[in-house]
């Protein structure tokens, strides 16, 4: 492999982490405050991406990436609201199922709205633009979807940890029943988890599907899949772990890749999973839990 | 408790309306049979054809243009003679939803609706996974687009009007010679006997006069392809030769180009499809790929068809491209109406034994089956992309 | 009620059931989808009892089912296609000498097919069965997608046939069959769950603190419900494959892990009389009762415009959460089905209209 080849494959591992991150960062954040997997996050990024083509098509790209960004948080609060609230007193595995049931549902809906042709996913032309920089070449969305990344996370990292919300945040991740009783307004911490969940899979599924040009209902299932296993990775329910998570994944798939294991790439990163909860279980960043009895 | 007691009425309400249901459904089949003896006498009277296609899942939009190419059939012609008796013909339309497990049961849909000939399906997986059941019900099936030579193999109820994978591999292989190619690189889906098999036939036709430089496969549902890609770029192949449903055709086309790609892009019949050129956009432009059919190839029934089913789908709402998968359907829906007027009978069986001789001339070319009951078509149409549309390049053909 | 009196009455109930599969039996050809139905049913209600073996009664929340069930039908139909047609089968390829031969009868091949379930979740589950709830939950679901892709991937080309998937799998003769071996299947599984090994699942599933200080060794009787459990979805993977007679690796996605799941959920974690019941009302209901969503509808010459391919789906989907949502416990929550219960019930529908006419007065 030459030099430039490596290169070429670090940047698409990069880029690609990068766009896992900022996905994995919703699977963390929910599972921090809710214990919940949420299945349907997949899905909601997959719709985001069919958001933005209606969005683009009506108002062009500058006014359609904010439309894009409202219409997804407001689908991801709708869904927490008409399927997680109602059972939050119920066993985790209800509330798990009940995910699983809103993906099916999300993903049965696009197919009958929009058939399971490939929409094209609309030219954003300054990201399109091609650049070639010493044999590598890529559009600046493949340049930008890492740095854009961190940025993001620097933002969220700081409002987690020096916002009257943010700390209202952590202190229902520690303990859902004491937070209540001191007088945090839970249904309005757990909202603005999906808030942010949601609108950070708004931007990565825009990054993403710039750079992949277009989307169909499946769309969503495999990025899913992997993002959750990076935030898991990671240790689920830190930021910080969910991003590197990422990186790890998009790096680690593209190296596997690389050196020409093509067929067991997806195997691999599940691979990853399982060695990596056998070994520490919580992940690289997670707290351990002791169980109380 | 009120709950569950509530939740179990309802379900043995559920369960006792599923035998009536089913009884009643299975009835209604067995009736329309009993009509068509007794209607003889009777008046008008139905035979039912289904039409058995993914319309949802992974090869749902192929799938639909295939129905699109048999409902005009339809349309056109919706009666047929049997003696001197006019039958209507009646759609049945099931979804197998581009899986196996689904492909199963609504096959076995089909059966039990009583249908005299089955069409389809897009995608030879879910035709393979049916046929037998359509063999056991002694039920004729024609299908439109699925090359995989394991569909007909082994089964006298399945035919095609299309040509096969192996054909399809070395007209692609000996194109790409013809065009100057010498290494090549193979990009296949794995757990898709569509794209693996063609992909197969190609290196093993190709190999005989140039260098297999990469064999990449890709999981179903990818849509990162620039890993892969960047590894074949760095073994500069002169033609990329990567068949792929049309979800993919995109991703992989645009992808390329974008990593800087220069090689020849090629693939097979899915990929001449309006929808991957207004996916791809301008860098589908110069992709060749091989096809069962060309607008300015036909003779004068072929225009009326051309012309007809452009307006049929403009009045869908739909774009004004012929895919060759809607012309493939059109003609299987001919071919099986041909062979239920040459048995003279609406005995399934009958029919297939008629359309072992049956000959169509059809848009996509003159129909009539081997021993295999495949189509006896020996020419593949090879065409690009210039200027966001489809271009005929030559005819190929294999000794 | 009397012993006798419920004796008689189930042995009436299998009377009767025996009668009408007889009689579906003998018309098969008019009731084929009928038929077809309740085979499927069969053998999800076959799986969906292990996976409630595992996720209702021990407590352990597994989403392999569909490696295992892939375990299981690849096995068995390796071992089963008849060796006259195998090369045709492995066309692309060709086959593997060392299996190029090994045929077994197909009652023994289905065997082979859990055995070879119940091995691989030995060897798996003695490492991860140590996690707990949701990353067991996660582990089992890249197990089983791992098995996807190596059955798939090309290096196993001349053993599973790659990307080309197995076909000419020997059918079930009847649909007789299907029922008897469902129901030896889900019978073992219930001796199983009544002996003193249910009962320490059981007593698992509620504490496995308490259980373990009771002197219950949580990783013995988890290992044995995670294999059992396993083989059994191996047999039910080997007459999914018999059913099929055709299969390749996406048969096996996790889409059929939840679709079980949800069957599980829709009967009631922890009752085996739930799973059969959701397993036929959920395959009915999708393959049957709710098609006529997927096809156009007219009502008085007016076309109503929703009604086109994929709302079956939708109409599916929307039901499955209101279940979820509003049923949480499912048809039969924790209980099993006894005639008291069915008797019970319906002296307890005048009393439900009652109760709510009184409420509405006050």
């Amino acid at each position: 492999m030459s030099l430039n080849v490596f290169l070429q494959h670090c940047l698409t591992g990069i880029s690609l982490g990068g766009a896992y991150a900022l996905i994995a960062i919703g699977y963390t954040m929910v599972y921090g405050i809710l214990r919940l997997i949420n299945f349907a996050h997949g899905e909601i990024f997959m719709i985001a991406g069919y958001f933005m083509i209606f969005a683009t098509a009506n108002f062009g790209w500058a006014v359609g990436i904010p439309v894009t960004l409202i219409a997804t948080v407001v689908l991801g609060v709708v869904v927490e609201r008409l399927a997680y609230k109602p059972l939050r007193e119920a066993p985790r595995m209800s509330i798990m199922i009940s995910a699983i049931g809103v993906s099916y549902l999300l993903q049965n809906l696009t197919t009958y709205l929009f058939t399971a042709l490939p929409k094209p996913y609309p030219e954003i032309p300054i990201l399109k633009q091609i650049y070639n920089i010493g044999g590598l070449s890529a559009s600046l969305v493949t340049f930008i979807t890492p740095i854009l990344t961190i940025i993001l996370v620097f933002i969220l990292v700081y409002i987690i940890n020096h916002t009257k919300i943010g700390m209202a945040m952590r202190a229902v991740s520690k303990d859902f029943e004491t937070s209540r009783l001191m007088g945090i307004k839970i249904n309005k911490v757990i909202s603005t988890t999906f808030v942010i969940g949601s609108a950070l899979a708004a931007v990565g599924s825009i990054l993403y599907f710039t750079d992949r040009m277009s989307v169909t209902p499946f769309s969503g299932t495999l990025p899913g899949l992997k993002c959750f296993v990076a935030a898991v990775i990671g240790g689920i329910g830190s930021v910080p772990g969910a991003v590197v998570g990422g990186f790890i994944i998009g790096i680690c798939e593209t190296m596997m890749i690389a050196l020409g294991y093509s067929t067991f790439s997806d195997a691999f990163t599940f691979v990853l999973l399982i060695i990596m909860l056998l070994f520490r279980p919580t992940g690289i960043f997670g707290e351990k839990t002791i169980d109380k009895v | 408790m009120k709950k569950r007691i509530l939740a179990l009425g309802v379900s043995a309400v559920l369960a006792v309306s599923m035998l009536a249901g089913c009884g009643g459904s299975g009835g209604s089949g067995s009736s329309a049979v009993a009509g068509g003896s007794s209607a003889a006498a009777g008046g008008s009277d139905v035979i039912k054809v289904g039409v058995f296609e993914p319309q949802t899942g992974e090869n749902g939009g192929g799938g639909l243009q295939e129905v699109d190419g048999i409902r005009y059939a339809n349309k056109q012609k919706s009666t047929v003679k049997i003696g001197d008796k006019e039958y209507k013909i009646e759609l049945v339309e099931v979804d197998n939803k581009s899986d196996k497990t689904e492909a199963v049961t609504a096959a076995q849909k089909l059966v039990s609706e009583k249908v005299i000939g089955v069409i389809g399906s897009y995608g030879s997986g879910v035709s393979i996974a049916a046929g037998e059941y359509f063999k056991d019900a002694k039920i004729p099936a024609i299908g439109c687009s699925c090359t995989n030579p394991q569909v007909t193999e082994g089964n006298d109820y399945y035919f095609r009007v299309c040509f096969l994978d192996p054909f399809q591999g070395t007209v692609m292989a000996n194109y790409a010679k013809k065009v100057g190619c010498t290494k090549a690189a193979v990009l296949t889906q794995k757990g898709d006997d569509y794209s693996v098999g063609l992909g197969t036939f190609f290196k093993n036709a190709f190999k005989n006069f140039g260098e297999i430089v990469a064999d990449e496969q890709f999981e179903t549902g990818a849509q990162d392809f620039k890993a892969v890609l960047t590894n074949i770029k760095s073994k500069n192949p002169d033609v990329i030769f990567a068949p792929s449903s049309i979800a993919t055709a995109p991703l992989i086309i645009k992808q390329a180009r974008e990593l800087g790609i220069t090689a020849k892009i090629m693939a097979g019949d899915t990929w001449e499809n309006g929808e991957i050129i207004k996916n791809a956009g301008e860098h589908a432009e110069g992709i060749c790929l091989s096809t069962f059919f060309d607008e300015d190839g036909v003779d004068e029934a072929g225009k009326a068809f051309i012309t007809g089913f452009k307006a049929y789908l403009k009045e869908n709402g739909k774009d004004e491209v012929i895919p060759a998968v809607s012309a493939l359907g059109y003609d299987a829906y001919n071919t099986l109406i041909a062979a239920i007027e040459k048995a003279g009978s609406t005995d399934p069986s009958k029919v297939q034994e008629a359309l072992k001789g049956v000959s169509v001339k059809g848009v996509t070319g003159d129909i009539s089956f081997d021993d295999n009951g495949d189509a006896k078509k020996d020419m593949a149409f090879i065409k690009t992309v210039e200027n966001g549309k489809f271009k005929f390049l030559e005819t190929q053909k294999v000794q | 009620m009397k012993k006798t009196t419920r004796i008689i009455l189930s042995i009436a109930a299998i009377a009767v059931l025996l009668a009408v599969l007889l009689f579906l039996q003998a018309n098969e050809r008019d009731y084929g989808m009928v038929i077809t139905i309740i085979e499927k049913s069969a053998i999800y209600a076959v799986v969906a009892v292990s996976m409630n073996l595992l996720n209702g009664f021990t407590g352990l929340f597994s989403l392999g089912q569909a490696g295992f069930m892939a375990i299981g039908a690849y096995t068995f139909s390796i071992l089963a296609i008849p060796a006259s047609s195998r090369a045709s089968v492995y066309y692309a390829t060709g086959i593997n000498p060392i299996i190029e031969h090994a045929e077994l009868p197909i009652p023994l091949a289905m065997i082979a097919g859990g055995l070879m379930a119940a091995l691989f979740a030995a060897v798996i589950g003695f490492p991860i069965l140590r996690l707990k709830s949701d990353y067991l939950a996660i582990a089992t679901l890249g197990f089983s997608e791992i098995v996807r892709a190596i059955i798939a991937s090309p290096q196993m080309n001349t053993i599973t046939n790659g990307s080309f998937g197995l076909k000419k799998i020997p059918e079930f003769p009847n649909l007789l069959t299907v029922i008897l071996v469902a129901a030896i299947c889900i019978a073992i599984m219930v001796l199983l769950i009544n002996s003193s090994y249910g009962r320490a699942f059981k007593a698992i599933r509620e504490d496995e603190i308490a259980a373990e200080a009771m002197g219950i060794g949580l990783l013995h009787h988890k290992q044995t419900a995670f294999i059992i459990s396993s083989f059994f979805a191996g047999i039910g993977g080997a007459m999914l494959a018999r059913f099929m007679r055709s299969i390749d690796s996406n048969t096996f996605k996790i889409a059929l892990t939840y679709d079980i799941l949800l069957i599980v959920v829709i009967g009631g974690m922890g009752s085996v009389t739930g799973s059969v019941l959701a397993a036929f009302l959920v395959t009915a209901s999708k393959e049957q009762w709710l098609r006529f969503f997927d096809e156009p509808l007219v009502i008085g010459g007016v076309s109503v415009p929703f009604f086109k391919t994929g709302l079956r789906m939708v109409v599916f989907s929307v039901l499955l959460m209101v279940v979820v949502l509003f049923f949480r416990r499912g048809i039969m929550g924790q209980n099993e089905f006894t005639w008291e219960g069915l008797f019970g019930l319906f002296k307890k529908i005048p009393n439900l209209f009652k109760g709510k006419k009184k409420k509405e007065a006050i």
